[in-house]
């Protein structure tokens, strides 16, 4: 019955979101306000009803139905009890649902924090976002229903979920990664409905603002958690593979990032409108692109799903339909006429575009590695197939990264309209010595060899923080005290400064772990030792342990160091019942310089076994710089100038009056 | 130029990539790429299991597959897959007498897998013992069942991941066999 239940709703919240696209929308259009407020019932019934058709198919995992299709394939009565929840979303059907069930969420997100948004723009928001939500669910009840049952010959029990999926980060990495997917979907709308008002103005780029950023540090996070995983997991000691899905999850990322930073541009000076509406549009079909990669199979991946090309075929319509017209839209009404803005070539303007072109350039590049097979084969024909690797990617992305960093402390200290080129060398100068002094001298004494790569890499992130931290003390001085300075600087600035320095960590992360990590694969016999560093690893042994559904071989690794105990790692081999996969846990010592790391190989025989041994030099700071990005985002969004509805207001009579400006432009144009 | 034209720019990539995700639907996506594909044979030399002999001395190098098309196939006994498929490579090993299969048993228990072969028949040529899969290192095996094609010149021309039946047999592995011949 219960599962009935969850299907049922399924079809009530396609029902509502159907109205939610055509009731506000013919409101609009008929100025007719009953209609245009419905839409905020509408999306709340939509809501409920998700979480309902949600709940019914967790309830179906809790209580193993193995009646369920869905839950027969993805569960087992001997999954303990949290990974049968997570398994909600450890197949396609369910993870689609919770796609879905995020979509309807930030949908009503939005029509509970829009108090000071205009009714019109209200309406054409969640109808566009109804379009979306109408196009998934009709593909979840056409070709991917998770309530799809065997009511004859019911399976006894189930197939088991991926072991790769049974692990705290199942739990987390999905729900951040998708929060942040769909969350592109109202910048998205934001702009289809500037577009169809004709009101791309600073209102526009304000409303989208903490929207975006929202998106974009769940995106972070949900990025973070699935490297963190692999690294931990997969047992193969890396944290980024250049994985088709990987950089289906990245691009929208970039783009975010690029769109975040012209937002910026488009709210305080009104310019780079075209293009700020364009990078809006991009980053939300890059996570229906994503969507699709997963989805369809067309790139084999670590993460996809089990493949069907009709599941394909839809999804591609859908992209069609929702890409397609809002680009069509985007060409018939994106105002081409320049800004009235003046600025030089060392104003932030200008910083910011530099931003946006690297971003862009990257994420163009990281779109080309991700599609090149697809590319090279209907150019040379199915013989000549190729895989593009990190080489590839590692090539371009890295340069474009560092003149990223180089660009962010200029523009840190540049300022709008017009910055002289001797106030920036004013500002700068000392710091850039400073930098370029300690990130020479660091690594050299530190580790006494000469690594050009790594030297760059730490004077670009002391340039980062020195500029972050300048910046700070420069805006602090004119105030009474240092203290006062600090609490007068608003949260926004405070966010943008968080995350600059997040990116700072995370170049460190990357660039020493990339250098300096010792990696040994041995083979030890009990009693046998291996020594990196100061560490002494001495393999005691493995022994077989048995776990809720699997049977492991645990290897117990003491760890001395200088001669003193330290720690027992213990990674393992674990073989799951039921699918009869074996799958690797690495014992990992986690530190704030370095991670001790040991995965267990094969057995050899004689008690011996094929142990990998890493040492990993600041490979945290990957994630605490995610971490410090995601912060410095939700920062911003609690700026009281986006809470404030007065602002709005006040803004509002300016944006008509720049609406009516920019129609006047629009006609003495055409 | 009229300066909306440029608008339509981000449209026509747009139709283009959709273009090749939906020539990406219509193809076999068991297919992986290798890096291997199109390139030489990797070198090795490795011990041969024999079906009527205890003892091995026999040793498989990478020289005694060239001069002919080869089917190499991974496979072992902890398989699944490789029991599902072993009856149909015993069929058309029988069928295709030009054709050379081999079989590479991987990080597999030899008394077991020379049981295995006695009892159901074998599909295979020569037989090669890949005990620590370094040979499934050298070409890039993400598991078992994987079979690749080689051409008489020692490359290798194809790479199939997966379970081989009859349907895949006939939509790819003959039209490939049939090309390189």
């Amino acid at each position: 019955m219960i599962p009935e239940l969850g299907n049922f709703s399924l079809i009530l919240a396609f029902c509502l979101a159907c109205l939610m696209v055509v009731i506000p929308m013919a409101g609009v259009i008929t100025n007719n306000q009953l209609w245009m407020s419905l839409c905020r019932p509408l999306s709340s019934g939509i809501w409920v009803f998700m979480i309902l058709s949600f709940g019914c198919l967790a309830y179906a995992f809790l209580n193993d139905d193995f009646s369920v299709n869905y839950v027969a394939n993805n569960s087992n009565s001997l999954l303990p009890g949290r990974y049968k929840f997570a398994a909600v979303w450890g197949g396609h059907e369910g993870s689609l649902l919770l796609w879905v069930l995020m979509l309807a969420s930030w949908s009503y997100a939005v029509s509970l924090f829009s108090k000071g948004l205009p009714q019109d723009i209200l309406a054409r928001v969640l109808s566009v976002m109804g379009i979306i939500l109408v196009g998934f669910l009709l593909f979840m009840l056409l070709t991917s229903n998770p309530f799809e049952r065997t009511l004859l010959n019911t399976p006894l029990d189930g197939g088991d979920l991926n072991p790769l999926l049974q692990d705290f980060g199942l739990i987390v990495h999905p729900p951040f990664l998708y929060m942040g997917y769909v969350g592109f979907s109202v910048a998205f709308a934001f702009a289809i409905a500037a577009l169809l008002s004709g009101r791309l103005d600073a209102a526009w780029a304000r409303w989208t603002r903490p929207w975006t950023n929202a998106a974009w540090s769940f995106l972070s996070i949900g990025i973070a958690l699935g490297s963190w995983w692999a690294y931990y997991e997969l047992g193969w000691g890396g944290w980024w593979f250049w994985d088709p899905v990987e950089n289906v999850a990245f691009m929208p990322w970039l783009a975010g990032t690029a769109l975040i930073h012209s937002l910026a541009v488009t709210e305080k000076r009104g310019i780079f409108k075209s293009w700020t509406v364009l990078l809006a549009i991009a980053a939300f079909s890059l996570s229906l692109l994503g969507a699709f990669i997963v989805r369809s199979g067309v790139l084999t991946s670590v993460h996809s799903f089990a493949v069907d090309p009709e599941r394909g075929m839809v999804l591609l319509t859908i992209m069609l339909l929702v890409i397609g017209s809002s680009l069509l839209l985007y060409a018939v009404r994106a105002p081409v006429v320049k800004g009235i803005a003046s600025y030089t070539l060392t104003s932030r303007e200008v910083f910011l575009l530099i931003n946006n072109i690297i971003l862009v350039v990257a994420t163009a590049a990281v779109l080309l590695g991700t599609l090149y097979p697809l590319i090279h084969e209907a150019i040379y024909g199915e013989a000549n197939r190729v895989s593009i690797g990190k080489p590839y990617f590692d090539t371009i992305f890295v340069p474009l990264m560092g003149l990223l960093a180089f660009a962010l402390g200029f523009g840190t200290f540049s300022r709008w309209k017009k910055t002289s080129v001797d106030y920036l060398k004013k500002q700068t100068g000392k710091i850039l010595i400073a930098s370029v002094a300690l990130g020479i001298i660091i690594p050299l004494v530190v580790t006494s060899e000469f690594n050009i790569s790594a030297i760059i890499a730490v004077i670009l992130a002391f340039w980062i923080v020195f500029a972050v931290l300048k910046d700070i003390v420069d805006k602090t001085t004119n105030k009474k005290s240092f203290l006062q300075g600090l609490k007068a600087l608003s949260l926004s600035y405070w966010g943008m400064q968080v995350a600059h320095f997040g990116m700072a960590v995370i170049i460190l992360g990357v660039c020493l772990t990339s250098h300096y990590s010792v990696e040994r694969d041995v083979r030890l016999a009990p009693g046998d030792s291996e020594i990196i560093g100061d560490y002494e690893f001495i393999f005691e042994g493995a022994s077989l342990e048995q776990g809720p559904n699997y049977q492991a071989d645990r290897a117990e690794i003491r760890v001395l160091r200088n001669g003193e105990d330290y720690i027992t790692l213990q990674p393992e081999k674990r073989l799951y019942f039921a699918t009869r996969v074996v799958q690797t846990e690495a014992g990992i010592d986690v530190g704030l310089f370095r991670d001790l790391f040991t995965a267990l190989g094969d057995e050899r025989g004689d008690g011996s076994w094929v142990v990998r041994i890493h040492y990993k030099p600041f490979v945290l700071w990957i994630w605490l710089g995610a971490i410090l990005m995601a912060f410095g985002g939700v920062l911003a969004i609690t700026d009281k100038r986006y809470r404030s509805s007065k602002v709005v207001v006040q803004n509002e009579s300016t944006a008509t009056s720049a609406n009516n400006n920019s129609k006047a432009k629009l006609a003495v144009e055409s | 130029m009229n300066k909306r034209v440029l608008l339509l720019i981000p449209g026509v990539f747009f139709v283009a990539m959709l273009g090749l995700l939906l020539f990406g639907l219509g193809r076999d996506p068991n297919m992986v790429p290798s890096a291997l594909v199109n390139r030489p044979l990797p070198e090795f030399s490795l011990p041969g299991l024999e079906l009527d002999q205890t003892e091995n001395n026999l040793v498989i190098a990478s020289e005694d597959l060239k001069g002919g098309i080869s089917i190499i196939n991974f496979w072992a006994t902890w398989c699944p897959p490789c029991h599902v498929e072993h009856p149909y490579l015993v069929e058309i090993s029988q069928q295709e007498q030009d054709v050379t299969f081999i079989g590479v048993n991987y990080k597999d228990d030899l008394e077991e897998a020379r049981l295995f072969l006695e009892e159901k028949g074998s599909p295979f040529e020569k037989i090669i013992v890949d005990l620590d899969g370094s040979l499934g290192i050298d070409f890039g095996v993400a598991g078992a069942p994987e079979t690749f094609i080689v051409d008489s010149f020692g490359m290798i021309r194809y790479r199939h991941v997966g379970v081989i039946n009859h349907q895949i047999w006939e939509e790819t592995f003959e039209p490939v066999i049939s090309r390189i011949k």
